[in-house]
């Protein structure tokens, strides 16, 4: 698993001789420090969570976004180096905005995770960039429907039911595994990824989070939004019950 | 008299695209002209751009044909990129495209038809200067002036598809009639779900309108043709 790769980490432009490339692999230990992030795609659209860690009391909640819109139909979550990711919303935005101009028609969300994956993959080819040091979970609605990607470090991009990325990832993936994703709708997806971040959660490393969260789906017109106040403090609130129910066990 | 031969080459032109129920129709004549002269009489100003999206051509001969080159070139690009057919909506801003950002130098007005899986049958016209404008019915070309009010009167929706095509035919013939600068055949396409079809209507099969004569063997027969019968609809 992890190993140090002496002599052959110092480049992105190195392999070693087991024929890896150890800055991006570490790019990827950034990731997985980061709070975690959630998607799912649920059969009436998209929804993202994610476990925003709180460094410090006097932060105003609701600042340090994790998750933008990219498009009216797409929104992304990143976890990770948060400078790294703004630098990748913004190019997702610009992609977005210059594919419409061109060809007249909203971005296909497939178009839109191939370009992000591109770009990330472009800071893995030359020795004077260094990787990104974020992953990011991108979900959107066009006219296939709704669907989900994860682009990582390294520029991979695959298309996911359900994907989870930063600290609690292993144990976040075994819950969302367990959820009925086909016959779930957004409304039922959200009080579900509220619970999983809240189960994963690690009171006794990390003290505060905000939850964050936003979906696209058929309730929210296909457009992509934060969830509303009112769903988002039912979710809250169900999360708590539900830890609160297994610390009883 | 001056036949001015050394002109640039134009399609003087009707061109007509109709939507009907499950795709459309695209119709055009067949005349380029050099000034007086006929250069071709029986070109296709229909000209394919994708398997589902064909472009009728007005204006400039040659200016119509580089914008068709250059997005037929461009949609290539895409499809392979998307990994799936175009839609008529892309190849329609593609064409807008390369006519607006070219307009001091283009004379070319475009009809886009096609059919995609995602909005059925559509139809958009691309006159001089590069507007883009989607409708149910789009008519161009020199031959079109004499179209509008044919058109007010006779268009409706929801045609069958060989309603649509007789329509199509009848007043491209009429715009024939009236226009010096079209003539020659029409040339229809037809493209739907099912894929494209191409239909030729030679011009001595149309319908002769008011006033043409019937074709005489010799001058002594004005002697015995009847007078010419009222218009018909």
């Amino acid at each position: 698993m992890s190993s140090i790769g002496t002599g052959y980490d110092l480049s992105v432009t190195t392999f070693s001789p087991d024929g890896r490339v150890f800055q991006i692999e570490y790019a990827a230990k950034a990731v997985d420090n980061s709070g975690t992030v959630i998607g799912i795609k649920c059969k009436d659209g998209i929804v993202l969570g994610v476990e925003k860690l709180i460094t410090s009391k006097m932060m105003l909640p609701g600042s340090n976004r994790r998750i933008h819109s990219v498009h009216r139909h797409s929104g992304m979550a990143v976890a990770g180096l948060a400078a790294d990711g703004r630098q990748i919303v913004a190019r997702a935005k610009s992609e977005a905005t210059s594919y419409e101009s061109t060809y007249g028609e909203a971005i296909p969300v497939k178009e839109l995770a191939q370009r992000v994956a591109n770009y990330v993959h472009l800071c893995t080819l030359y020795w004077w960039l260094r990787p990104f040091g974020c992953g990011v979970i991108l979900g959107g609605y066009d006219r296939d429907g709704p669907q989900l990607y994860m682009v990582e470090p390294s520029g991979i991009s695959y298309r996911y039911f359900g994907a989870a990325i930063g600290k609690g990832k292993q144990a976040a993936k075994t819950e969302v595994e367990k959820l009925k994703l086909s016959e779930m709708t957004c409304r039922e997806g959200i009080i579900e990824v509220a619970k999983i971040i809240y189960k994963v959660h690690d009171e006794g490393k990390d003290k505060a989070f905000e939850l964050e969260m936003s979906w696209v789906c058929e309730e929210s017109k296909r457009q992509h939004e934060k969830v509303p106040e009112v769903l988002l403090e039912e979710a809250k609130v169900a999360a708590r019950l539900a830890l609160e129910e297994m610390d009883a066990d | 008299m001056d036949l001015s031969l050394n002109d640039e080459h134009s399609m003087g032109t009707t061109i007509i695209g109709v939507t009907y129920d499950g795709g459309v129709v695209l119709g055009a004549d067949s005349r380029t002209s050099t000034g007086m002269y006929v250069a071709n009489r029986a070109s296709d100003k229909i000209t394919q751009l994708t398997d589902n999206v064909y472009v009728c051509r007005s204006g400039s001969a040659a200016d119509s044909q580089i914008v068709s080159d250059y997005v037929r070139y461009f949609l290539h690009q895409h499809t392979i990129q998307l990994g799936q057919p175009a839609t008529v909506k892309v190849a329609a801003n593609l064409v807008r495209l390369v006519a607006y950002n070219n307009k001091n130098m283009l004379q070319t007005g475009l009809i886009v038809g096609g059919w995609d899986k995602y909005e059925g049958g559509k139809i958009y016209g691309i006159p001089l200067g590069g507007t883009i404008v989607e409708q149910p019915f789009a008519i161009g070309g020199s031959g079109s002036s004499y179209l509008y009010g044919f058109f007010d009167q006779a268009w409706k929706e929801g045609m069958t598809k060989d309603e649509a095509e007789q329509l199509v035919v009848k007043a491209v013939s009429l715009a024939i009639a009236r226009d010096g600068a079209s003539g020659g055949v029409v040339r229809t396409v037809i493209i739907n779900a099912d894929g494209v079809t191409r239909n030729f209507y030679p011009g001595d099969s149309l319908q002769l309108w008011h006033e043409e004569l019937e074709p005489q063997n010799s001058l002594l027969d004005i002697l015995n043709t009847p007078s010419p019968e009222p218009m018909n609809f």
